[in-house]
């Protein structure tokens, strides 16, 4: 049995978009792991970064100046 | 065996190419499709990848280098992509048949020649620009006389016609440096077999920003999969298809060996090595030599001819008695050769590479000297 849980998501459009991504979180220490993005975001492949939603203030900071699609609150 | 033939590909390659080559092979699942572990490995090797290219040859990001196969396989990209049909392009004598055919096939397209010496006439460009005319293609060094192509001129002169710029860096990108910010290149396209020394099957183009080219192959790209069109994102617009993930962690590891070993080192040590080889036999009665050698700033390359000697028998008799290989006929290079006076004839290649020795050029010299006798 798989028990959802709260996650933020945020999604790419490129593989090197998500590996520049996490390139970037691991730097700033923020943990967090690539999944395949859920397909109630999109049913179209690809890999979103997942991490607690708690981190959701230092994670935007982040991504300033980075390359992503969307970022998501979901059960999952 | 004494290997000169390194312009065609580099055999020897860094301990740590194969290596990383065979490691990847063991370990790397497919780039981009699933995000278990053994994937992320090999998009984890292929992105560090892309950013040391970025780095090495002044991209200004890492998603604007494209993995391609191959040189050619670049180019044809560009050729393919880069040009609405109205468009004009200017290319010159010392071309490989990598632009020359795909230039060839599309049309419209205009050549600045090359004297005897295969020195480019750059004081005829504006003879070539027409009203359509959108960029210039051409090679940083000829693959046939090494003679190197004056690529600020050539930058020169688009920035001030609004041209784009395309170099191919098959002959140069490892052998020195070539850095497209610097250059004022708009698109550079490198093999990565040659004096990159990484293996064959790999390569790419860098484009600079706001330079945008229309995918030449569409299909799989493990991301949007439901849309009916090719992502328009970099890289992932041009890289349909499993990328040459294995060949791609070899590249990596090759680039890793540039950076530690220095190009300056790697351009001293071949430009020694090409300077013995020159200043030997260009007093060998019977040889003849072709190029620019007014100049050292060239790529690690000589082409002769003994006599009227058929350029593939003195290959023959080098590689049959004396086991050293080259490489002769026309090269792909058919314009340099009219331009030489050697359509006929062909050249005997010899290019030198980072793992030469001064004991090779000296048995060649002297291998030359028994064919002339």
């Amino acid at each position: 049995m798989i028990a959802p849980q709260l996650w933020l998501l945020v999604t790419f459009p490129t593989v090197t978009a998500a590996m520049a991504m996490e390139q970037r979180c691991h730097g700033a220490g923020l943990p967090g792991r690539l999944i395949p993005v859920p397909r109630s975001i999109t049913a179209g492949c690809g890999m979103a970064w997942r991490c607690d939603p708690a981190l959701r203030q230092r994670l935007e900071e982040v991504l300033q100046g980075m390359t992503y699609e969307g970022i998501y609150e979901l059960e999952f | 065996m004494i290997y000169l033939d390194n312009a065609a590909t580099t055999l020897r390659k860094p301990r740590q190419v194969v290596e990383a080559v065979v490691d990847a092979m063991e370990t790397m699942g497919n780039s981009g499709r699933g995000v278990h572990a053994e994937s992320l490995s090999a998009s984890r090797v292929i992105y560090d990848a892309r950013c040391r290219l970025a780095q090495f040859f002044g991209c200004d990001a890492p998603e604007r280098v494209v993995f391609t196969c191959n040189a050619t396989e670049a180019l044809n990209m560009v050729i393919a992509g880069l040009f609405a049909p109205e468009d004009h392009v200017i290319a010159t004598d010392c071309d490989h048949n990598s632009v020359l055919r795909p230039l060839y096939r599309r049309g419209n397209a205009d050549f600045l020649p090359a004297d005897g010496k295969g020195v480019l006439a750059y004081e005829e460009l504006p003879r070539l620009l027409r009203p359509h005319t959108k960029a210039i293609v051409c090679t940083h060094a000829s693959n046939l006389t090494g003679n190197l192509t004056d690529v600020a001129l050539l930058s020169d002169f688009a920035r001030k016609h609004g041209l784009l710029l395309v170099l191919d860096a098959s002959q140069t990108a490892g052998t020195m440096p070539v850095d497209m910010e610097k250059l004022g290149v708009d698109v550079l396209c490198f093999t990565g077999h040659k004096g990159l020394m990484g293996p064959q099957g790999t390569g790419g183009l860098c484009l600079a920003p706001g330079v945008e080219i229309r995918p030449f192959k569409v299909g799989g790209t493990g991301v949007k999969t439901y849309d009916k069109e090719q992502p328009r994102e970099y890289p992932t617009r041009l890289e349909a298809g499993t990328l040459n993930g294995h060949g791609i962690a070899g590249l990596r590891a090759a680039v890793q060996f540039l950076e530690e070993t220095g190009l300056d080192t790697i351009a001293n040590h071949e430009r020694d090595l090409t300077r013995q080889f020159y200043e030997a036999v260009s007093r060998i009665p019977g040889v003849t030599v072709y190029g620019d050698f007014s100049t050292w700033n060239r790529a690690a390359i000589v082409s002769l001819n003994v006599r009227d000697y058929d350029s593939a028998q003195v290959a023959e008799v080098l590689a049959e008695r004396h086991d050293i290989a080259v490489r002769a006929g026309g090269h792909c290079a058919p314009r340099m050769h009219r331009a030489l006076g050697t359509w006929e004839q062909g050249a005997v290649r010899f290019s030198f590479g980072w793992f030469n020795t001064m004991a090779d050029v000296d048995a060649a010299v002297r291998a030359l000297q028994e064919v002339a006798e």
